[in-house]
């Protein structure tokens, strides 16, 4: 075994060899079946009598062939339904003599989107073969055996003196960008691509959660509760990793308990007994604007249709992000969030902990995140604004568009005059990002009035909220958080989404910034310079930058994840909340000079 | 006016930031061993594989020409003060206005027979990682001669790979000529836990080499002969003057500077490991080749050249190290040797890798210094403490103030003030917590 890596003894191998073959397995599986058509389940996702029809006559082939793997189905899936669609269009415009200004054309063609949105349900009820003959023991080999070999390899380094390991980490090619970062990272994405573009291809994945998701709520998995199962068990296993790595250290204890109780109650447990219960399921604990759907019709017209329940919960989630996050954040800073609660952060904070040194530090990488993060916060706050606007009743309600466009402007001009404030008492006039983000977000609702009320449009911005919505949902919502902000753990460090994407992160760094009682205090003189804090800050802060100078750090980014503290050798950090930030935290403190009238600049 | 540094470590490098900050003087830097300012402190995470090197470097690569500060990658020979000239190894010369020798240390070598051999090396300079990770490959047991902090480090390092280290450490405990006995036992527990071979009370006589002039084997003064392919040399460090010994400028041990860190030739100056004060303050030595006064003789010659005139004052001794998994930090005065007038309140928690240490005046009872194991204290309480020479009584009652570990840890403070009433008698109660308001209200920023 290499000199550049860390000792591992004959059950940690064990560990990695009985990991890898449940990855293996796992992997394996997604082909262990072939594929033919479930005509009964086509025809109740098709659901229209009139449609089936001209379908079934294309379904011979499907229905009759095996195909080896899902590619092959689904193109043929594709092809029928294709030609039926067109058999239907024609159907429409010649027997039935309708034309695209009648609601009833709509109502009655084959849509692209159903047909898409039905691919899920057939291909997995046309997976056949040994996935469903072995399900069982292949889930077992894949998860259980994961599980099991996981430990094998983290528990035996109880045995070791407990402190900052981080020996070899820059020698490993898994955690510096090396082969096998890149193999891992690239896999991730491809799950992510699978799951949100084509959970079609992963159902032999889904079938193997089945049995437990009946267990927990009585149905049938989809690719969501696949997904939702995956990550708890990631937050849980790396979750015991990290605590036994830092089990000197009762501050990531703590914390990383508190992300696994979350993530296991909150985020999976409890939706799937409310789900159970014929209650919506709700994450209690995740918030708007990181919950982007929040107010869209559907969900909406869900809380709203579901009695006391759904009135709470619509209580409750507004409340999180309009009194819990000031509030909360004043006393504690952003960290009661991102580093305690959010299941993004609660999955950066373990799976994602071994890469936290990749995330770029250099002063450009903070430019950049400044000025994107704001922005998807103004592209998250524009498109909700749009979609409740339109969803909104002209009139007759408490709430109209009216009223609605309003208020939202009103306090939308009164945050951004305070942050200006704010900002020029601690740093003078503003010139960073939100400077611009502000001023698009007013512009923006200037051109939304013009069009709402002199135009009379039911759409802000010109823009139609379903199109918004879609893109950011697209954009932000799958492409951004999922494939690049876990995908890219091993190329960018753990905390991509948060950093340069989270509008939550945004919105909550802001409070943080400018009231907030939370800071990273400097101990004194101290500081050597080594730079193992900024090295192990996940969130790109040049920790040592402040340090050196004595300064107390007060970053809007800051997760308060508390590593950069933990591995400093020096005890030079510590995560404090106190009387509001004062000029200790732009002063160059490490000065030990004390000259009358000689002011320091900087 | 130009300004001329040699010596990019931390002292020439704040001397540099704090004039662009005071001046617009044009400033270069020279240094032989480094394009950029790098932390030598660090070097160690390198070799373990914690860090990259290039993370080692406290500024970007383009914060110099932001700051108009000149960088130049060369080897001074010759400082010739008469013509305010330096000349370089290749023969080019540049001229000064203010000269800066900030050139920090270099190894001790003590004329062992056999120390120049390959694969004896020193560790400070960055060329001494290179080597370091050059003779690391496939070696078979490394020997370490000198018990301070740059041999423990050393030790960690090859121990990060696995590499068998012996350990030779003239003293009968580690490092206790600086650190007090309990200190320093707990210290040399930490060691032998990490299975280093530690041999005490032991020296190294000689190194032998191989026909190749490759190093075989150290003696140690035990007689043992231990055969190896790397020795480690880590007694110490002195200033790196030999570049100087011909020109006029005094030398000592260290260039000789007065408390305005000028040299006896005009306009030049000498700071950080390199210096040596004429006239010491009280308790100090002449010189101290630590990162934090490198750093304030940076600033104080800073403020000279740019017209405040200022003495040098290092202010309240601190310093600190991470002894493997243990870490350290002291402040004010605990010596190795508890002099006459001084009373000791020493408690070691039961795993014995943490203790805190306070030090008082025997009959006036006033704080003296603070000695930390394992536990993080706040410097700037500490300091106040000892510039107030306040009574230790008052100090242990507001100990909390002083704790500076992170949040939700165990705090000691109680368990010391209970060893402080059972020792004396004494019924003193604990009266504030380590609360951030109650700090910075004692430190008068509330
Ligand atoms: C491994 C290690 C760990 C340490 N850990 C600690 C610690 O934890 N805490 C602490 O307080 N201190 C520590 N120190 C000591 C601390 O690093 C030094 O005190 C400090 O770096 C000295 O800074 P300096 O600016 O005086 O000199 P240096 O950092 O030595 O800088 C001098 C520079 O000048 C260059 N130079 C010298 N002569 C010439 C010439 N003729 N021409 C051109 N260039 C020249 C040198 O190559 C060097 O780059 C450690 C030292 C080492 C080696
Ligand atoms: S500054 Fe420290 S606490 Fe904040 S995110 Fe970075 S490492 Fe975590
Ligand atoms: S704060 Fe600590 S970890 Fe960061 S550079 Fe300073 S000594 Fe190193």
């Amino acid at each position: 075994m290499s000199a550049k890596s860390n000792r591992k003894n004959p059950i940690q191998i064990l560990g990695i060899i009985l990991f890898s073959a449940a990855l293996i397995t796992f992997t394996v599986a997604l082909g262990m079946s072939g594929f033919k058509l479930d005509k009964e389940v086509l025809k109740a996702q098709v659901n229209n009598e009139y449609q089936y029809n001209f379908i079934e006559p294309y379904l011979d082939n499907l229905g009759s062939t095996e195909y080896p793997n899902s590619f092959k189905f689904m193109a043929a899936y594709a092809e029928s339904l294709h030609s039926a669609q067109a058999d239907i269009l024609k159907d429409v415009e010649t027997n039935l003599g309708l034309t695209t200004s009648d609601g009833e054309y709509w109502n009655t063609i084959l849509k692209d989107d159903k047909i898409k949105s039905m691919k899920f349900a057939v291909a997995k009820a046309s997976s056949i073969g040994p996935i469903r003959e072995h399900r069982n023991t292949l889930a077992w080999l894949s998860f259980g055996l994961g599980i099991l070999g996981a430990f094998l390899y983290i528990l035996p380094k109880l045995r070791e003196s407990s402190g900052i390991k981080n020996n070899h980490i820059y020698h490993s090619p898994l955690h510096s960008k090396g082969w096998l970062g890149i193999t891992v990272g690239i896999y991730l994405v491809g799950f992510y691509v699978l799951l949100y573009f084509f959970p079609e291809h992963m159902v032999n994945w889904v079938l193997l959660v089945d049995p437990i998701s009946t267990f927990l709520n009585g149905g049938a998995a989809s690719q969501w509760f696949l997904y939702g199962f995956l990550y708890t068990i990631c937050i849980l296993v790396m979750g015991v990793r990290m605590i036994v790595k830092y089990r000197h250290n009762k501050y990531q204890i703590i914390r990383t308990g508190s992300v696994m109780f979350f993530q296991t109650s909150f985020a999976f447990l409890i939706p799937e007994i409310m789900a159970l219960l014929n209650k919506p399921a709700v994450d209690l604990k995740n918030m708007w604007p990181l919950d982007y759907s929040f107010f869209f019709d559907y969900r909406l017209d869900k809380l709203t249709e579901s009695g006391g329940l759904g009135l709470f919960l619509l209580f409750w989630g507004i409340a999180l992000f309009t009194i819990g996050v000031p509030f909360i954040t004043y006393f504690f800073g952003k960290r009661w969030y991102c580093s305690w609660v959010c299941g993004c952060g609660g999955l950066a904070e373990t799976l994602g902990d071994p890469y936290r040194q990749l995330s770029d530090k250099r002063m450009k990488a903070w430019k950049i995140e400044r000025w994107m993060i704001h922005s998807v916060l103004v592209f998250a706050v524009v498109m909700t604004i749009a979609v409740l606007y339109s969803y909104l009743p002209e009139s007759g309600s408490l709430i109209t568009k009216d009223r609605f466009i309003w208020t939202a402007l009103a306090l939308l001009i009164g945050a951004t005059v305070w942050i200006f404030q704010q900002y020029k008492k601690k740093n003078g006039m503003p010139k960073t990002a939100f400077y611009v983000a502000a001023a698009v977000s007013v512009a923006l609702f200037v051109i939304a009035l013009l069009n709402g009320i002199v135009f009379s449009s039911s759409n802000v911005l010109y823009l139609d909220a379903y199109q918004l919505r879609s893109w950011y949902g697209f954009g932000i919502g799958a492409a951004f958080s999922g494939v690049v902000g876990v995908g890219f753990y091993p190329f960018m460090g753990n905390r991509v989404w948060c950093r340069f994407g989270c509008p939550l992160a945004a919105y909550l760094g802001l409070v943080q910034r400018f009231k907030s009682r939370f800071r990273i205090t400097t101990n004194g003189g101290q500081c050597i310079s080594c730079g193992n804090c900024s090295t192990y800050c996940e969130m790109g802060i040049d920790v040592r930058a402040y340090a050196q100078r004595g300064q107390d750090i007060v970053r809007s980014s800051c997760v308060g994840c508390g590593v950069c503290s933990a591995v400093c050798p020096r005890g030079v950090l510590r995560l404090e909340n106190g009387p509001e930030v004062d000029e200790r935290a732009t002063e160059e403190r490490a000065i030990h000079i004390d000259l009358e009238g000689v002011r320091l600049l900087d | 006016m130009h300004i001329l540094i040699i010596g990019n470590g931390i002292s020439g490098v704040t001397a540099a930031r704090q004039i662009r900050k005071l001046s617009d003087h044009e400033i270069t830097i020279i240094s032989g061993e480094a394009d950029h300012f790098f932390s030598r402190t660090a070097l160690m995470y390198v070799f373990m594989g914690h860090m990259r090197f290039e993370d080692t470097k406290p500024y970007e690569d383009d914060f110099w020409a932001k700051n108009r500060i000149n960088l130049v990658n060369n080897y001074v020979d010759e400082v010739i003060p008469g013509q305010k000239q330096v000349r370089f190894q290749d023969g080019t010369t540049l001229e000064y206005d203010k000269l800066i020798l900030a050139v920090g240390s270099k190894s001790n070598k003590f004329g062992w027979p056999g120390q120049d051999l390959d694969g004896v090396h020193g560790l400070y300079h960055k060329q001494d990682l290179e080597a370091m990770e050059r003779h690391s490959e496939g070696l078979k047991k490394a020997v370490i001669v000198g018990g301070g902090l740059i041999g423990i480090e050393m030790a960690e390092m090859f121990h990060s790979r696995h590499i068998p280290v012996t350990f030779l450490v003239r003293e009968d405990s580690f490092w206790n000529m600086v650190l007090p006995p309990e200190e320093s036992q707990m210290v040399t527990r930490e060691i032998l836990e990490n299975g280093i071979d530690l041999r005490l009370s032991t020296e190294l006589k000689e190194i032998w080499g191989e026909r190749s002039g490759k190093v075989k084997m150290a003696l140690a003064s035990d007689g043992d002969k231990i055969e190896c392919g790397f020795v480690g040399l880590t007694a110490g460090v002195s200033p790196n003057i030999d570049f100087l010994r011909f020109s006029d400028i005094d030398i000592d041990r260290g260039i000789l500077v007065n408390q305005k860190l000028q040299t006896n030739q005009p306009d030049i100056y000498a700071i950080g490991d390199c210096a040596q004060l004429r006239s010491p303050q009280k308790d100090r030595r002449p010189i101290e080749a630590i990162w934090y006064t490198g750093r304030m003789m940076g600033e104080t010659v800073a403020y000279n050249i740019c017209g405040h005139e200022i003495n040098y004052d290092p202010g309240i001794w601190f310093n600190s190290a991470k002894f493997f998994d243990i870490e350290y930090q002291v402040y004010g005065d605990v010596p190795a040797m508890l002099p006459e007038n001084y009373n000791t309140l020493y408690w070691e928690h039961p795993g014995g890798k943490k203790s805190i240490r306070l030090n008082y005046h025997k009959e006036d009872g006033h704080i003296l210094g603070f000695n930390l194991m394992g536990v993080r204290f706040r410097h700037e309480v500490c300091e106040k403490w000892l510039a107030e020479k306040t009574p230790i009584e008052t100090v242990l009652q507001d100990l909390k103030l002083a704790n500076f570990d992170p949040e939700f840890y165990r705090q000691y403070e109680d368990d010391v003030l209970a060893l402080y009433n059972n020792m004396t008698g004494s019924t003193l109660h604990s009266r504030q917590k380590r609360k951030l308001a109650s700090v910075l209200n004692f430190l008068g920023r509330a």
